[in-house]
C-alpha cells in the first residue's frame, strides 16, 4: 500500500540527518548564481527559507500577501521556543525533546523527522541570539528557560509573551538584509494563485499582485511554500484575518498530496464568543492554567442563574463548584494538554453547565492564587495578559473569574511532505505550519516556531542543493511558456467567474456558514454520523457560494473581498477533505476525537489500523479524493496510551 | 449605540480623495474597532456600494497591519494601543468619528484607509539586523548579556512597525521606528561590530524616503502602542553623531 | 538646531548677568563697567561675530527643518487632535521663533545698533543705562518687551531639553534633572529679562 516515499535516510535514529548531510549532493557557488527559487510566505519558515537561501547564493524571490514580510502570523506567537540545550542541567537531551514531542503528538508523528527537529533546535537558538534576538536572560547574562506542557524539563526559550515577535524580526532582518543585497527580491501584496508545473516539476507561480489586480508569471527552479495553516476553515479561530490556505490548496489541486486535514488543535484558554459580529478569536497563553483554577458550577440551575446574569461566580459556594479538571485528571490538574483541557471544557457545557449567554464558557479563576501569593505577585507574573483581557472583555480578572473557552488555534494537517521536504509534485517543496510533518496529532507548546524555523534555517538548505543540483544544466524558462500561460489563463478564469456571480450573500455569510459547520461537526468531537451529514452541507454550500456569492467592485483594482472570497472558496473545498479525512479516520488522537472511540472521555487510538499519515490525492472538486497511506514505523520508541490521569 | 462617521475615501493613489459620511447603528459597546468597520462594509456591500478597505489581520496588536487615524489620533483614543484593540465602549453614544488614513508623504495611500509603509522596510534593509548567516553562530551562551540590557533592548524590539509614530508625529518623522532598532541593536554585543554603518545608512535610507525631522515633540511616544521611549532616539544621535565623526 | 540652541542659551546666561547688574541700583556704575568690556574687548568683539553666525545658523536650520517637516506631509489631516498627545509650545518652536526673531530685531535696533554706530562714527560709547531708562519709560515698549519674554520662555521650555535629546546627551538616570533645570532656565532667564524694562518703568532701579 505505501506507495508514498518518505526517503527517510538510512542507518540509525540519531545518525540519519548526518548521514544525509554527508551525503547529499552540492551545487557549487557559480551554479547557484544561476539558481532560482521562489519562496511563499515570509513568516519564520519562509523569511529564514528565503535569507538563507539567498546566503547561499540562489536567486530567491519571495512573496506574501501583506503590506510588509515582518507581518507574518508567526508574529503572534506569544510563549516560546522549545530547544534541547540542557542549559538547566535537568537532564534534557535531543532524545528527550523528541520522545517528547511523538509523545505529545499521539505517536502519530515521523521518528525520522521529530529527531532531526529536535536536532537542530539547539541551532536555532545559537543563530536567532547571534542575530540579537532579544530573549530572557538571567542575571548572570546567560539565557533563561521556564517549562511549558507536555515535559518535565525547562527546555522553553523565550522573549517575555512575544517570542514569536521577536524570532520573526530576526528572520525578517535576514531577510532584509538579503533583500538590500539584491539577493532576494521581495513581492509582498502578492497572493499565490496557482502553480505552474512543466513536465511534472513545479516551474513557477502565478501571483496575483493586490494592488493592480494583474495576475504575474514568476520563474524559480523550485518552488517553496510556506504559506502558515489553515486554522481559518473554522471562520472564528486565533488566526490572523488574511491566514488562508489557498497557496497549499492550489499546489493540491496540482498533485501535492495534503495529509491528515483532520488533525486540529483547540487551544482550552481564549476569550469565548461574546455576539455574530465577532472577527477572530484571542488566545490567552497557556501559561495561565499555572495559577488558574478552571471550572463550572455544580448543578445547571447556578449555571442558568449566572447566565442570565442573576448571580455572579461569587455566589456560587466553594461546595457548589466543580473544579472538573482537578477531578478527573488528579495528577496533571488544570495542567493537562491542550486537547483534553479542550474537550473537558466541552463537555461540562454541552452539559449544561456553561457560563456565559450563549452557554459556551467556562471560569479560569484566580482566586486561589491571589489569596496564597498576593495581587501583586499574581499580577507581576502575568503581566500583560489580565490588562489585554480586562480590554477586550470590560472585566477584571484581579476581581472576578476570567471566562474562557476553546479555540482552533493551529492545525497539525498540511500538505505531506517527504525527508526533503518536498512535496508529492518535484521541485515543490513545503514548510512550516503548512505541511504535516512534526507534530503528528497533535502540538506541543512552544514547538510551532521551533519547527518553523528548523525547516526554514536548517533544513531546506540542505535538502534543496540535493535536487538542484540536478537542474544546473536547465536554463531559467521565460514565462511566455505555454505552461505559465495556461496557468494564468486558469486563474484568471476562476476570477472572472467568482466575481461575475454577483448574488445576494456575501462573502463573510459563507465563510460563517463554512465554519458553523466545521465547527459543529469537524470541531472538538466528532461522529460518523455528523461527518457525514457535513459533507453533504459543504457540498451543498459550495454549490450555493458559486452560485450566489456577491464580491463589490472589479478585477483590476485592490479589492480585498475579492481576495477574501478567493480564500474561501479554497476554504469550502478543504473544509470537505477534513470532513473526509475525519470520517475515514476510526480512531480518536490528539487533535482529532471521534465520540464513537472513546475510553469514557479519554480518545482511544487503533495502532493496529490507522499507525499510518493519511495522504490524500485530489481527483475532482466534485470527485472523491483518493487515499494513499504512509505507514508509520516506530523503531525507536514504543506506542503506548497517552495517560495524565 | 449609533455613531456618525466621517471616513476617508479614495478609489486608488492618484484619485482625489474625500472625507464621506456615513451613519451607523446598532453598535455594541464590546465590539472592536475593526468589527465596527466590518459592520459598516457588510451594510455598503448590501447595499452594493464599495466597501471600505482598511488595512488589518493578527486582530491582536501584534502583527502592526491595522492604521488608523482616529478622532484625529493614530490608533484612536486609548493609550498604548493598536485600532485592532479599541472597543466601541471607549465612545459615546452619538459621536461623530473621524477616521482617516496615516498621512505622510513617505506612505503613499493605496486605496481609502490602506497606505504604502514599504519605506519601514527599505529602512530596515538598510542595517536592521546582524550581518550572521545561517549556521556561523556559536553557541548562545558563549556570549553573556547584562540582564538590564536585554530588558533595555526587549523595550525597543518591541516595536510592531505600525507607522503610528510617524502619523502622529507632526513633522512625520520616523525617528522613534529608526531609533528602536539601532537601540536594540546598539545595547546587545551582537550589534557592536556594525554599529557605526548601521546608524549612518539607516538614517540615511530615513532621509531619502522623505520622512520629517525630529523636532522632541514627543507625540510618538505618547501615541506607540508598544510604548517606545523618546530615549531611543537621544540613543540614535548618539550613535548617528559618534558613527559621524569617526567613520572614514 | 541643538548645538546653535545651546550655544545662544550660553549667550543668554552671560547677557542676562551682565544687564542683571542694574540691580546694585548705583546708577548703573556697575553695569555700564562690564558694559564698556563687553563693548570694546577685542576677544568679544570676535565671539560677537560667533554670536551673530550661530544665531543666523539657528535661523535658517530652523526655516530648512520648518520647510522639510511641512514637505514630509503634503495632505494634511482634516481633523487632529494633537493637543491629547502633545504641547501645543513644542509644536509651534518656529513661530516663537520668528516672534522672538522680530524682538530682536527692534532690539537691536534700540540699543546694541545705535551704539556700534556712534562708536564708529565717534569713537566713544552710548550711556546704556541711560538708554534704557529713557526707552523704558514708554509703556507701550515695556509691554512689547514682556510679551517677548512670554515667547521666549515657551521658546527654552521646550528648546533646552530638546537641545540635550538632539544632542544624544540625554540618560534615563539624568533626564528628570535636564528636565528640571531646563524649566528652571526657561522661569529664571526670561524673567530676569522682564523684569528689567519693568523696574525702569516703575522707577525701581534709578
Amino acid at each position: 500500500m505505501s506507495e508514498l516515499n518518505s526517503k527517510i535516510p538510512e542507518g540509525p535514529l540519531a545518525d540519519k540527518w548526518n548521514n544525509y548531510k554527508e551525503h547529499a549532493k552540492l551545487v557549487n557557488p557559480a551554479n547557484k548564481r544561476k539558481l532560482e527559487v521562489i519562496v511563499v510566505g515570509t513568516g519564520l519558515a519562509g523569511a529564514a527559507a528565503a535569507a538563507s537561501l539567498a546566503e547561499l547564493g540562489y536567486q530567491v524571490k519571495a512573496f506574501c500577501f501583506q503590506d510588509s514580510p515582518r507581518r507574518a502570523h508567526s508574529i503572534a506567537a506569544q510563549g516560546g521556543i522549545n530547544a534541547a540545550k540542557n542549559y538547566k542541567n535537568d537532564g534534557d537531551s535531543v532524545f528527550r525533546l523528541f520522545y517528547d514531542t511523538i509523545k505529545g503528538g499521539d505517536f502519530r508523528a515521523r521518528e525520522a523527522n521529530v529527531y532531526r527537529l529536535a536536532t537542530e533546535s539547539r541551532n536555532i537558538i545559537d543563530q536567532c541570539v547571534a542575530q540579537g534576538v532579544p530573549f530572557a536572560r538571567e542575571y548572570g547574562g546567560l539565557l533563561d528557560n521556564r517549562s511549558f506542557g507536555g515535559s518535565q524539563v525547562s527546555r522553553t526559550f523565550y522573549a517575555r509573551g512575544q517570542t514569536g515577535q521577536q524570532l520573526l524580526l530576526g528572520a525578517y532582518g535576514a531577510l532584509e538584509r538579503q533583500i538590500g543585497l539584491g539577493n532576494v527580491k521581495m513581492y509582498s501584496r502578492h497572493e499565490m494563485v496557482e502553480v505552474v508545473t512543466i513536465e511534472g516539476k513545479a516551474r513557477g507561480i502565478i501571483a496575483r499582485n493586490l494592488i493592480s489586480g494583474e495576475l504575474e508569471r514568476f520563474f524559480g527552479h523550485a518552488v517553496i511554500l510556506a504559506s502558515g495553516g489553515y486554522g481559518n476553515v473554522f471562520f472564528l479561530s486565533t488566526n490572523a484575518m488574511g491566514s488562508n490556505v489557498t497557496a497549499a490548496w492550489k499546489a493540491h489541486k496540482k498533485g501535492a498530496y495534503f495529509a491528515n486535514p483532520c488533525y486540529t488543535q483547540i487551544h482550552p484558554t481564549c476569550i469565548p464568543v461574546t455576539g455574530d459580529y465577532q472577527s477572530k478569536l484571542t488566545l490567552m497563553s497557556e501559561s495561565l492554567r499555572n495559577d488558574g483554577r478552571v471550572w463550572v458550577p455544580k448543578t445547571k440551575e447556578d449555571a442558568k442563574a449566572i447566565r442570565e446574569g442573576k448571580k455572579t461566580a461569587v455566589d456560587i459556594k466553594e461546595e457548589d463548584r466543580d473544579y472538573y479538571l482537578e477531578r478527573k485528571y488528579p495528577s496533571f490538574g488544570n495542567l493537562c494538554p491542550r486537547d483534553i483541557a479542550s474537550r473537558a471544557a466541552k463537555e461540562a457545557c454541552d452539559d449544561g453547565r456553561g457560563i456565559v449567554p450563549s452557554g459556551l464558557g467556562v471560569f479560569l479563576d484566580f482566586a486561589d492564587a491571589i489569596k496564597r501569593l498576593g495581587v501583586e505577585v499574581v499580577k507581576a507574573r502575568y503581566g500583560e495578559l489580565f490588562p489585554m483581557y480586562q480590554n477586550i472583555t470590560n472585566e477584571d480578572p484581579l476581581k472576578t473569574p476570567m471566562k474562557i473557552y476553546p479555540a482552533v488555534h493551529y492545525v497539525m494537517g498540511g500538505l505531506w511532505v517527504d525527508y526533503e521536504l518536498m512535496t508529492t509534485v518535484t521541485g515543490l517543496y513545503c514548510l512550516g505550519e503548512a505541511n504535516f510533518s512534526d507534530h503528528g496529532a497533535n502540538r506541543l507548546g512552544a514547538s510551532a516556531l521551533m519547527q518553523g524555523l528548523a525547516d526554514g534555517y536548517f533544513v531546506i538548505p540542505y535538502t534543496i542543493g540535493n535536487y538542484l543540483s540536478s537542474e544546473i544544466f536547465t536554463k531559467a524558462i521565460p514565462t511566455d511558456h505555454p505552461a505559465f500561460a495556461e496557468a494564468e489563463k486558469e486563474a484568471k478564469e476562476r476570477a472572472e467567474k467568482l466575481i461575475g456571480v454577483k448574488g445576494k450573500k456575501t462573502v463573510d455569510d459563507f465563510h460563517k456558514e463554512l465554519g458553523k459547520i466545521m465547527w459543529e461537526y469537524c470541531g472538538m468531537a466528532r461522529t460518523a454520523e455528523g461527518l457525514t451529514k457535513a459533507r453533504t452541507l459543504i457540498q451543498d454550500l459550495r454549490k450555493e457560494f458559486w452560485s450566489n456569492v456577491n464580491i463589490p467592485g472589479s478585477l483590476d483594482e485592490f479589492n480585498p473581498e475579492f481576495d477574501k472570497a478567493g480564500r474561501v472558496a479554497d476554504f469550502i473545498e478543504l473544509g470537505e477533505l477534513m470532513v473526509i479525512d475525519a470520517l475515514n479516520r476510526n480512531e480518536s488522537c490528539g487533535g482529532h476525537f471521534r465520540s464513537e472511540y472513546q475510553d469514557a472521555g479519554e480518545a482511544k487510538r487503533d495502532d493496529e489500523k490507522y499507525a499510518y499519515v493519511a495522504a490524500w490525492e485530489h481527483k475532482a472538486v466534485n470527485a472523491d479524493p483518493v487515499l494513499h497511506k504512509e505507514e508509520l514505523i516506530y523503531e525507536n520508541i514504543k506506542l503506548q496510551v497517552r495517560s495524565y490521569k | 449605540m449609533k455613531f456618525n462617521l466621517k471616513v476617508w475615501r479614495q478609489k486608488n493613489a492618484k484619485a482625489q480623495g474625500k472625507l464621506v459620511d456615513y451613519t451607523i447603528d446598532n453598535i455594541n459597546a464590546d465590539m472592536s474597532f475593526l468589527e465596527m468597520v466590518d459592520v459598516l462594509n457588510d451594510n455598503l456591500t448590501r447595499k452594493g456600494e464599495d466597501p471600505i478597505a482598511f488595512d488589518h489581520d493578527c486582530r491582536e496588536g501584534i502583527c502592526g497591519m491595522c492604521s488608523m487615524y482616529i478622532s484625529g489620533r493614530a490608533h484612536g483614543p486609548h493609550h498604548a494601543a493598536t485600532t485592532c484593540q479599541l472597543y466601541m465602549r471607549s465612545f459615546k453614544d452619538g459621536d461623530t468619528i473621524y477616521v482617516e488614513p496615516f498621512r505622510a508623504g513617505a506612505f503613499p495611500i493605496v486605496k481609502d484607509l490602506v497606505t504604502d509603509r514599504s519605506a519601514f522596510d527599505r529602512i530596515i534593509a538598510k542595517g536592521g539586523f546582524v550581518s550572521v548567516n545561517t549556521g556561523q553562530a556559536q553557541d548562545a551562551n558563549n556570549l553573556p548579556v547584562d540582564k538590564a540590557d536585554a530588558e533595555k533592548a526587549m523595550d525597543a524590539a518591541a516595536c510592531i512597525g505600525c507607522g503610528a509614530c510617524v502619523a502622529a508625529c507632526p513633522n512625520s518623522a520616523a525617528m522613534l521606528f529608526v531609533s528602536a532598532k539601532i537601540s536594540q541593536l546598539a545595547l546587545l554585543p551582537q550589534g557592536g561590530p556594525e554599529r557605526n554603518n548601521r546608524a549612518i545608512n539607516m538614517v540615511n535610507q530615513m532621509d531619502e524616503e522623505g520622512f520629517g525631522n525630529c523636532t522632541n515633540i514627543g507625540a510618538c511616544e505618547a501615541e506607540c502602542p508598544k510604548e517606545i521611549k523618546l530615549t531611543n532616539i537621544a540613543r540614535m544621535n548618539r550613535e548617528y553623531l559618534v558613527a559621524s565623526l569617526v567613520n572614514e | 538646531m541643538g548645538l546653535t540652541g545651546l550655544f545662544l542659551i550660553f549667550f543668554l546666561v552671560v547677557h542676562a548677568s551682565i544687564n542683571g547688574c542694574i540691580w546694585f541700583n548705583d546708577g548703573g556704575k556697575t553695569f555700564l563697567y562690564y558694559a564698556h568690556f563687553m563693548g570694546t574687548n577685542f576677544l568679544v568683539h570676535i565671539a560677537e561675530v560667533g554670536l551673530f553666525a550661530g544665531l543666523i545658523l539657528h535661523i535658517v536650520d530652523g526655516l530648512l527643518l520648518w520647510k522639510q517637516n511641512r514637505d514630509a506631509r503634503p495632505e494634511k489631516y482634516a481633523y487632529s487632535n494633537a493637543n491629547a498627545n502633545s504641547k501645543w509650545y513644542s509644536r509651534s518652536m518656529g513661530i516663537l521663533g520668528t516672534l522672538i526673531l522680530f524682538f530682536l530685531i527692534v532690539h537691536l535696533r534700540n540699543f546694541w545698533g545705535p551704539n556700534r554706530l556712534n562708536q564708529i562714527s565717534t569713537g566713544e560709547e552710548l550711556n546704556l543705562f541711560q538708554l534704557m531708562q529713557e526707552d523704558f519709560s514708554n509703556v507701550w515698549m515695556v509691554l512689547f518687551y514682556v510679551a517677548a519674554c512670554f515667547s521666549l520662555f515657551w521658546h527654552l521650555l521646550h528648546g533646552f531639553k530638546s537641545a540635550f535629546q538632539s544632542l544624544g546627551l540625554n540618560n534615563v538616570k539624568y533626564n528628570k534633572a535636564i528636565e528640571i533645570a531646563g524649566t528652571a532656565f526657561a522661569i529664571i532667564v526670561p524673567l530676569v529679562f522682564a523684569l528689567m524694562p519693568i523696574s525702569f518703568y516703575f522707577g525701581w532701579v534709578k
